[in-house]
């Protein structure tokens, strides 16, 4: 069953398209890794899909709603971790979690109990009282995967989850990412640069470049495509999406992603 | 490692989403209790970090203690009955009010940076609950700045009016004033979008917004020209209505119903023009 479908969807900024007809099909209780280099359109994809971007043509569904017509719907049937770290620093990993909570309109009577149970799964149970800005980067972006978890969404977006994340810091991350998707179904809908963490977490990925779908599949497919036998995805990567060689974004998203870094410093 | 399992029941799709409010009614209060749960982060903020409520007193204080001191000595400014003291406090707080609520914006593209802002929007909150759980925000710290002037006005002998119906009125415009200049400044923000740009435009509406208005001078002794600036500056409302809530013996020259009015009415159009603006500042 089909949870999310994308129908030509397209973006333009003045004249460049970050997103050319993006046409894709996510199957419910699936992990889908949207691949590219920085620059390809991921985020832009993502922020269409999750209803703060409007997309210049073309259409998407996400959980059955249309994602212009029927944002209010999508927004409650999503859950959403950019890729800047987006936890308040100024509040406790219980508060950050609970205005969620609240917004999201979970009963009061659960709220609490909500809350401590999504720390607990995401293994900050201990942290949960202390401010955000103590916290590790990778205990940041667990805290905020707990936060998009709250109201039990049924598709979650992770906009590169482990950007600047040390490598326990990554793998932690991925720990409970598969542990989400394992106990609950969730479908997740990710997207990456890094194509260790496409191989360990995706059933299906599509590599984006310059705006568009060069290739789509299971990693192993792919490797299969590009000759099989010992092929990594990288070299997939490198197949599909390795022409550019002024791939590395533009100065704001370069500053941007530093900033990130070095925040999970 | 493993996530940890205890208690954890975090359930997944079998549970669906939360049935939505149908009545309007019931619209009304959600409405509400969003816009009070964004002003909640606030309140929660400062009582993890309350300095900042501190630092920002001191310009005030300097106003009051410096250039009302020496303004009521030289009797260079008519002020009908009142002393100068007591004529230019109801002005400071105001001052104070647009000082803190100008500068608002930048707190936005700050958490814009910071992709909070994102996530805010990718939630089912209405956009304009977003705006004025933000206006009354900044209502928040501007109540904690009156609590302090009012002290600092108490000190210097200023001719307080502690009747309770008159602390009410002065919270009221207290919070409309924030919610009209932190929008304004919200708006900016969604406007400009970078901080430097943001810091320039504060600068340069901040200063004639004060002295465009009756805070520290009435509006009898400006130039005609300024005089017609003065009348459509909200800031000269707020003013008005403060001085004949705050001061014993002081009279406003508009009713204050309608400096109440007035207010309302321009901090509900910004307030619709910010939930407008404000997904604009992720784009």
């Amino acid at each position: 069953m089909a949870i999310l479908e994308t129908d030509a969807l397209t973006r333009r900024f003045d004249t460049l398209t970050a997103v050319d007809s993006l046409s894709i099909t996510v199957n419910a209780g699936e992990v889908f890794g949207l691949l590219g280099p920085n620059g390809a359109g991921k985020t832009t994809a993502i922020k269409m899909l999750t209803t703060l971007l409007p997309p210049t043509s073309g259409h998407a569904r996400v959980a059955g709603f249309d994602i212009v017509r029927q944002a209010t719907d999508v927004r409650r049937s999503i859950g959403y971790v950019p890729q800047m770290l987006s936890a308040d620093g100024t509040l406790t990993g219980y508060e950050n979690l609970l205005i969620f909570a609240k917004l999201y309109d979970i009963p009061r009577r659960e709220q609490e109990q909500r809350v401590r149970d999504a720390l607990a799964f995401m293994g900050l149970a201990d942290a949960a009282d202390k401010l955000v800005r103590t916290y590790s980067g990778g205990m940041i972006r667990r805290l905020e995967i707990a936060q998009s978890m709250l109201h039990r969404p049924r598709v979650l977006f992770l906009d590169e989850p482990t950007i600047g994340l040390d490598p326990i810091g990554r793998m932690t991350v991925w720990e409970h990412v598969r542990q989400l998707f394992k106990d609950y179904g969730t479908t997740v809908f990710l997207t990456t640069h890094l194509m260790e963490e496409a191989d360990s977490l995706c059933d299906r990925v599509a590599i984006m470049h310059h705006g568009r779908v060069v290739a789509l599949g299971s990693p192993a497919e792919l490797k299969q495509s590009i000759g099989g036998n010992g092929a990594t995805l990288d070299d997939v990567f490198i197949h599909y999406a390795g022409d550019s060689l002024d791939s590395g974004g533009t100065y704001r998203e370069t500053s941007r992603t530093r900033r990130t870094a070095r925040r999970l410093g | 490692m493993r996530p940890q399992e205890r208690g954890a029941r975090l359930a997944g799709l079998a549970e669906l989403p939360v049935a939505r409010p149908t009545n309007p009614l019931a619209g009304v209060a959600s409405y509400i209790n969003k816009t009070m749960v964004i002003a909640e982060v606030e309140a929660r903020k400062l009582r993890h970090d309350p300095t900042e409520l501190l630092t920002r007193a001191v310009q005030p204080a300097l106003w009051l203690l410096v250039f009302g001191q020496v303004f009521t000595r030289t009797r260079a400014i008519p002020t009908g009955n009142l002393s100068y003291l007591d004529f230019m406090a109801p002005g400071i707080l105001a001052q104070s009010v647009l000082f803190i609520a100008i500068f608002y914006g930048i707190a936005i593209i700050w958490e814009r940076d910071l992709g909070i802002v994102h996530k805010f929007l990718a939630s089912p909150t209405p956009r304009s609950a977003l705006v004025l759980g933000k206006a009354l925000s900044a209502g928040i710290r501007a109540l904690s700045q009156a609590l302090i002037i009012y002290a600092l006005a108490l000190l210097m002998g200023v001719k307080l009016n502690w009747n309770p119906l008159n602390l009410i009125g002065v919270i009221l415009l207290v919070l409309l004033g924030s919610a009209f200049f932190s929008t304004f400044s919200l708006i900016i923000a969604c406007l400009v979008k970078t901080r430097e740009r943001f810091m320039g435009i504060g600068q340069v509406l901040t200063m004639p917004l004060f002295f465009a208005s009756n805070a520290i001078y009435p509006i009898s002794l400006m130039p005609t020209w300024l005089q017609v600036i003065a009348h459509i500056n909200p800031l000269t409302y707020e003013v008005d209505g403060l001085r004949a809530l705050m001061v014993m013996g002081a009279t406003s020259t508009y009713p204050v119903g309608l400096d109440i009015a007035i207010l309302v009415v321009a901090a509900a159009i910004l307030v619709f023009i910010g939930g407008k603006l404000y997904p604009n500042v992720v784009v």
